[in-house]
């Protein structure tokens, strides 16, 4: 039988009131939203704190996908389901609709949060590879008040973040773009597993060429890599084959896979390769309509 | 410390430590035994109940996380001493082999009908998605919910 170690269980009625335990109670302290990442860790002892403290009765607070010119922001506490099913996340970006149906069950999703996942630090975890693809903002909260951490400063190497003791993570913001698609490929051992590797692409296109695009990688390094060379290397370029093979090969040369139970890294880097490839060809064919 | 919830319908009060997980109370606290413990690694879905009428599963939420909140499992099924269609579907079509899997499964199916009353095959798989039968009798199963969902 598998039980977390003891600890104090305190519920948050506000953001004020969680950053304020989080302050009494310092390193001794986390957060719990879904659960679902933190829980298994705290049944295996691998976390082990002295208190909890629950956030889902923020939900109504910091459970919302905003539509706003210029960028969508969405609420640390918005939970899988709700990023699958909304319609402005399909509309305007489609990613998150694909790596959001391979992210672990629909019963899952239902508790599993957005905040929480990107809290996890996971490098292999998906939705921290969608936010690195689309150039996410993190908005981290403290005592005295919100700063804004790009996406590739989030992380700070595997279960690692830029969020203080006294602070938590209420909003993801995303830069909205006209002209632009996306798309998620990840290739898993078994549904619902984490990755083996998965790619995300964005891409952004103007009279036939491409403005920018993105690709992030998840599995393949300590943190969900963006891949700045690919962006380079396609701005203001026409989307073809070769071009997609020509990304693929920075993806493949740039990663960092290690040799695991998943698979080897030669297998990974070829994973790379071919998943970015496939994402970049759907996301342009969705800009063009025809996927 | 003290925890209520609703149970199937009726205000449950207890004394619990903050790690219990929802699982446990609800099958050794209550004697709700129809909720199953598997995995533990909120892999294979026998443990699941409704929280707040969405399906969750039990061994990743702690009992405290259910306070004020309002949890329905397998054992409020059946209303007025009628079975729900999804009973009657699993048993009209052998959905249950082992039974392990089953209150899982029932549970997930029950929710997916309140939403889709009419879901295809592959609706119904995508549902289960989360729950594994390890006698693999997946094909009964679905068509227990199918049989379910033209009943009702």
């Amino acid at each position: 039988m598998q039980v977390p170690g003891q600890f104090e269980y305190e519920r948050a009625t506000s953001v004020e009131h969680a950053i304020g335990l989080l302050d009494r109670l310092g390193d001794t302290a986390r957060l719990v939203a879904g659960g679902h990442s933190l829980l298994p860790m705290m049944k295996l002892r691998l976390a082990n704190f002295d208190y909890l403290i629950d956030i889902n009765d923020l939900h109504a607070e910091l459970g919302h996908i905003t539509v706003e010119p210029g960028r969508i922001r969405i609420g640390a506490m918005t939970r899988h389901r709700e990023l699958l099913e909304s319609p402005d996340l399909r509309q305007h970006f489609p990613i998150f609709a694909d790596a959001e149906r391979v992210i672990a069950d629909p019963v899952v999703r239902n508790r599993g949060t957005l905040g929480g996942s990107l809290c996890q630090a996971d490098p292999s975890e998906d939705l921290s590879a969608v936010c690195t693809t689309l150039g996410a903002s993190c908005v981290i909260r403290g005592l005295d008040g919100e700063r804004v951490v790009p996406m590739e400063d989030f992380h700070r190497g595997p279960y690692e973040t830029a969020v203080g003791d006294a602070e938590m993570l209420t909003e993801v913001h995303f830069p909205l773009r006209p002209g632009g698609s996306s798309a998620y490929e990840k290739v898993e051992r078994r549904a619902g597993d984490w990755a083996v590797v998965s790619a995300g692409a964005a891409v952004w296109l103007q009279n036939g060429v491409m403005t920018d695009a993105r690709v992030g990688l998840a599995a393949v390094g300590p943190d969900t890599a963006g891949l700045p060379e690919i962006s380079q290397a396609l701005r203001g370029r026409e989307p073809s084959e070769a071009l997609y093979e020509e990304a693929g090969d920075i993806a493949a040369r740039s990663c960092d896979p290690a040799t695991d139970t998943r698979g080897s890294a030669d297998y990974k880097r070829h994973l790379a390769k071919e998943l970015t490839r496939r994402t970049l060809r759907k996301a342009v064919r969705r800009l063009e309509g025809r996927a | 410390m003290k925890v209520t919830m609703t149970v199937n319908g009726e205000e449950v009060t207890a004394e619990i430590e903050g790690r219990l997980l929802l699982v446990h109370f609800l099958r050794d606290q209550l004697g709700l035994t129809g909720t199953h413990w598997g995995c533990d690694t909120s892999n294979c879905g026998t443990c699941v109940v409704w929280l707040d009428r969405e399906p969750v599963k039990s061994c990743t939420v702690l009992a405290a996380m259910a306070g004020g909140h309002d949890v329905r499992t397998v054992e409020g099924l059946e209303q007025g001493g009628e079975l729900d269609p999804v009973q009657k579907g699993f048993i009209a079509c052998h959905g249950l082999q082992c039974g392990f899997c089953t209150p899982g499964m029932m549970m997930t199916a029950r929710a997916l009908l309140d939403k889709n009353p009419d879901p295809s095959e592959g609706e119904i798989r995508e549902a289960i998605s989360g729950q594994i039968c390890r006698c693999t009798g997946y094909a009964t199963i679905v068509r227990s919910i199918r049989w379910a969902a033209s009943a009702s």
